[in-house]
């Protein structure tokens, strides 16, 4: 908004504005309505629609998607804010017709206890194993590595070189 | 006659892969060198007649052909010749004959630049790609024949989903599959390396470029995906955890995660079994992939028609090659050696826990991608796991991978100190903190979240800034220019990709922060705000395509009353499918999108219009072709360039001794001593 | 060495998923109304606009609620089941024309025969999201004390109709 009126406000362009507005006809710049009643709500519906699942489509959300079905259930949602429901009051009228299926945030229940804590335990597994084999390894390398590696780069050509001549 | 000829030159590629996936690597197994010669001429007669179906295929299409029931089911007459052509790949057939196309061309590239390798391990790696396109041309014969024809033929067709019908399709596809199939090249080199147990550092350098390369279609190939998502599907949003967009993204982050092992790998000899692990990983997600799109376990905006039949054979397929895989990791790797030491603080192993967050990540993907099955599988209920949950995980999840990559660049090998690290980064800490603060001023409102990746964002920005500089101290006498001169590409590629990182984070940080969007009733005439922009709407009138009818919206654009440009947004009717589509109207810009949407006719001419303001949403797409060029510009790199030069000043000397004279590793020796 | 077979294991455990996996339906969604009383509904009936039905007005015997549009593709296909259904005389079908135009619906029941005892219109769709109808056709079997036993989802087929609709409804029936 402070973008906005940073533009319109400045004095040369409000002249230039004038004189345009004055040469052309066309230019009764009427501001055109917002689709919904209520922009506030209609932006509460949408953030809350963001998070459902629209069940007749492949997979969209209800606020992105343009199927009847989601329009129906935008229809409603939208009434019950107008009705001052609470999201959680909305949620649950729809999760006890559709199911668990239509939240995108899956609830956290002993079902789904893996899902949300899967990406800790993997990560806390993971740095453990790594701290551990990390220091294991650091014990069992004894000898220089390059010397290592300069007899296996020998070896191998040894093995080459025999292989060339059979 | 031409579908016909198409389906023999499959059934002779099938007979030529089947060659390649068995006598070169009982060959190299048994020492028999004329089996092992057989790889290079196989693989190319299989490219061959894998072109000829291919060309057969898209014969079909171009010349309307509606007796082959593919392209009765995927085109129509009316179709525009450039997405006829693109139809051949509309189709679950028509897509995988697509992919088992580019395996056999990345094949011919394995045997045409991979002179210098000794022939069995060629030979090895050869018969590993023949053995995965045994099973993909046997799952075209067996379950999914692009040739089967429709008698008596069709009239007409009954058209390429009018979602398909963009530019976008034509070149997402093939650059998708050339990274999902490239990544078979890193795996055939792994399971090479493990069937001959010869695991060295030569091996990770041979296999890095091409693994470099095929991350990089990878990347083009999602980040076409994204964009075109972002202009075809009417409402801007440009990733949307969709499980298939997810089973491109698996193979991403293991494969980004493959990238940096095999850089330790080549320079350190460390990390062996883990990288041999990660390529069969990456390739073992991009055939997961392809099971998740095309067996219809999971629903996704993406999914192909789809058929249990295919389901079946493609899990009997995953089971052997990833299994086998697995199995024969399992056996070999604990005889592969440790490779050099390293301090628990160093660059080893700072790439060695970002390997480890790229992998948490992607197995946190995994999880929800495949989470509703599993509880469906064990009868819990159905859930859906949606954008909440990705962004929920993956966020934290990167946090510490992004702030390592700073750090990682500037690490010693071996053994590096962390106080000292952190003497020469609190510059680059300080700056980055101050700035990311101040920016969400400029852009009109203070948010704690925009901060915060901002803070990501510059953090790798002034972590560059540091390496760069602290190299050019190091880089002895000389000028700015020529100490810059002197840095290997492959140093610029790694901060040319990270700073695509950087630049995609600012784009998504931006765009989500500062996205305005108004959904308006545009009467004649009427005008909208928004961003410092007018949008006056001129009415919408009709227009013709080639296959459809559309209205077409004239919206004018101005900025402080002078007029910039006209958008035109369509809503499209195509006449074969009587489908809808939302053409969208953007005016691209270096700071902003402006994305105009035309939504349903209202009386009198008036419209419903979505109008969108998104600041740095192109720095998205952006960000990713830098990485791309980032990769582009690693496999450029001199090592790479010199080993095929003195390969033919050796070749010239030792005429007859090919194999020894073009050893790589002999020139690594050399350089070593 | 066992480390070495972890991988082996997950993957194992992964195909385990996805082997049980290709024989779900993931677009059927399972009713959480199962077991729960049936939504309360009062409509206009199709034929006669001026006369109203009341859910309650049902109680006390089993029915079935089809859910129906004449836009509707799939119901074409189920619509000779019913027909016969209903002439069987075994339990009563109520419709539920969903989000249908009148003269459409009179005209589509004409043409493929009328098995519905009575139907109700649900012009906006607003029972239907009582009802958790995502996709037509649906059917609802709903018991004596007015509760939802069982939801088909989509087409009635015999093997749906003779394996578990049929048996359920002599069950509550008895």
């Amino acid at each position: 908004m402070s973008l906005d009126l940073r533009n319109t406000c400045n004095g040369k362009q409000l002249i230039l504005l004038l004189i345009f507005v004055l040469l052309s006809p066309l230019n009764w710049a009427k501001e055109a309505m917002p689709v919904a009643e209520d922009p506030v709500l209609e932006r509460r519906m949408i953030a809350l629609s963001e998070d459902l699942r629209c069940l007749v489509c492949q997979n969209e959300s209800l606020a992105g998607s343009r199927a009847d079905f989601a329009n129906d259930l935008r229809r409603e949602i939208r009434e019950q804010m107008q009705a001052n429901k609470s999201d959680k009051e909305i949620v649950d009228f729809l999760v006890a017709r559709y199911g668990d299926f239509v939240l995108y945030r899956p609830p956290v229940k002993p079902a789904t206890y893996l899902l949300w804590a899967g990406p800790f335990v993997f990560l806390l597994t993971g740095a453990g194993i790594l701290f551990f084999y990390l220091k294991r390894r650091r014990k069992q390398i004894e000898e220089p590595p390059l010397t290592e590696e300069q007899h296996r780069h020998a070896e191998a050509l040894l093995k080459e070189d025999k292989g060339n001549n059979a | 006659m031409i579908p016909e000829l198409g389906n023999f030159a499959l059934i002779l590629a099938l007979l030529l892969a089947i060659t390649q996936g068995t006598l070169p690597i009982i060959g190299a197994a048994r020492g028999i060198p004329s089996w092992i010669a057989l790889a290079r001429p196989v693989v190319q007669g299989q490219f061959v007649f894998l072109a000829i179906a291919f060309g057969c295929l898209a014969y079909s299409f171009v010349n309307n052909d509606f007796s082959v029931m593919n392209v009765a089911r995927n085109s129509n007459s009316e179709l525009p010749i450039q997405y006829r052509i693109a139809a051949s790949w509309g189709s679950h057939e028509g897509s995988l004959l697509l992919w088992v196309f580019m395996l056999s061309a990345w094949s011919v590239a394995v045997s045409v630049f991979s002179r210098h390798l000794p022939d069995e391990m060629v030979a090895r790696v050869l018969g590993v790609m023949g053995l995965v396109s045994v099973g993909f041309i046997l799952f075209l014969l067996v379950t999914s024949n692009p040739f089967d024809r429709l008698l008596p033929a069709a009239f007409e067709g009954s058209d390429l989903n009018p979602l398909l019908q963009d530019p976008g399709m034509v070149i997402h596809p093939p650059m998708l599959y050339m990274g999902y199939v490239g990544f078979s090249v890193a795996f055939a080199f792994a399971i090479a390396a493990l069937l001959s147990g010869e695991m060295d550092a030569a091996w990770a350098r041979w296999s890095r470029p091409w693994t470099t390369v095929a991350w990089v279609f990878l990347t083009i190939g999602i980040m076409l995906g994204s964009w075109w998502a972002y202009y075809e599907l009417g409402w801007g949003g440009w990733w949307f955890w969709d499980p298939v967009e997810n089973a491109s993204f698996l193979p991403w982050l293991v494969g980004t995660a493959l990238v940096h092992s095999l850089a330790v790998t080549e320079k350190r000899g460390s990390f062996k079994s883990w990288t041999v692990l990660l390529a069969i990983c990456a390739f073992s997600l991009s055939l997961l992939g392809t099971f998740l799109v095309r067996s219809g376990v999971l629903t996704s905006v993406h999914a192909f028609a789809t058929d249990p039949a295919r389901g079946v054979f493609i899990l009997a397929f995953l089971v052997i090659v990833i299994g086998s895989s697995l199995l024969l990791f399992a056996w070999r790797a604990p005889k592969v050696g440790l490779g050099g030491k390293f301090d628990l603080v160093s660059r080893e192993s700072m790439l060695l826990a970002n390997n480890l967050l790229l992998m948490v990540a992607a197995g946190s993907v995994l999880l929800g991608t495949l989470y509703p099955l599993i509880m469906d599988s064990l009868d819990l209920g159905k859930i859906s796991v949606g954008p909440p949950y990705f962004e929920a995980v993956f966020v934290p999840l990167m946090t510490p991978a992004i702030f390592l990559m700073g750090l990682g660049p500037l690490a010693r090998w071996k053994q590096a100190s962390l106080p000292e690290l952190m003497l020469r980064l609190r510059w680059a800490f300080g700056v980055s903190v101050v700035t990311a603060l101040l920016m969400p001023f400029i852009m009109g409102e203070w948010k704690p979240l925009v901060s915060f990746g901002l803070l990501l964002a510059f953090w790798v920005i002034a972590t560059i800034f540091v390496s760069i500089r602290q190299r050019l101290n190091n880089s002895g006498q000389g000028g700015l220019f020529t100490k810059l001169a002197r840095q290997s590409r492959s140093y610029y590629s790694m901060h040319l990709a990270h700073f695509g990182i950087a630049v995609f984070i600012i784009g998504v940080t931006l765009v989500n922060g500062y996205e305005t969007e108004k959904d308006v009733r545009m009467e004649i005439g009427s005008t909208v705000e928004m961003g410092g922009y007018t949008f006056r709407f001129n009415g919408a009138s009709p227009v013709s395509g080639p296959n459809y009818q559309a209205m077409r919206g004239d919206i004018e654009v101005l900025r402080n009353g002078e007029k910039i440009r006209v958008m035109q947004p369509e809503k499209r009717t195509y006449n074969a499918s009587g489908m809808a589509m939302t053409e969208p109207a953007i005016d691209t810009g270096f700071l902003r999108d402006l994305y105009v949407a035309l939504g349903e006719p209202l009386e009198d001419g008036a419209w419903v219009v979505r109008v969108y303001h998104k600041p740095f949403v192109d720095w998205i797409w952006f960000g990713c072709l830098l990485m791309a060029f980032g990769g582009i510009l690693a496999v450029t790199d001199r090592r790479y360039r010199l080993k095929v030069h003195t390969k033919h000043v050796e070749t010239a000397t030792v005429a007859d001794d090919k194999r020894v004279a073009s050893n790589p590793r002999l020139s690594t020796g050399g350089k070593k001593a | 060495m066992t480390r070495f077979l972890l991988p082996l294991a997950a993957f194992i455990v992964l195909v385990g998923f996805l082997a049980v996996g290709l024989n779900l339906k993931p677009r059927e969604v399972p009713s959480p109304l199962i077991g729960k009383p049936a939504p309360v509904f009062q409509s206009q009936l199709l034929h006669e606009p001026e006369r109203m039905l009341a859910s309650q007005d049902n109680l006390g015997k089993v029915w079935l609620l089809n859910v129906w549009a004449s836009w509707c593709v799939s119901c074409r296909e189920e619509h000779p089941l019913l027909v016969e259904l209903a002439k069987s005389g075994i339990v009563p079908i109520y419709g539920l024309n969903y989000k249908d135009k009148r003269d459409l619906a009179l005209q589509w029941l004409s043409q493929y025969g009328d098995p519905y005892t009575v139907s109700v219109v649900d012009p906006e769709g607003r029972i239907g999201i009582d009802y958790g109808v995502y996709g037509v056709p649906e059917t609802y079997v709903i018991d004596k004390n007015g509760v939802i036993r069982h939801k088909q989802i989509g087409p009635v087929t015999i093997e749906s109709l003779e394996k578990k609709i049929l048996p359920l409804i002599k069950e509550l029936q008895g």
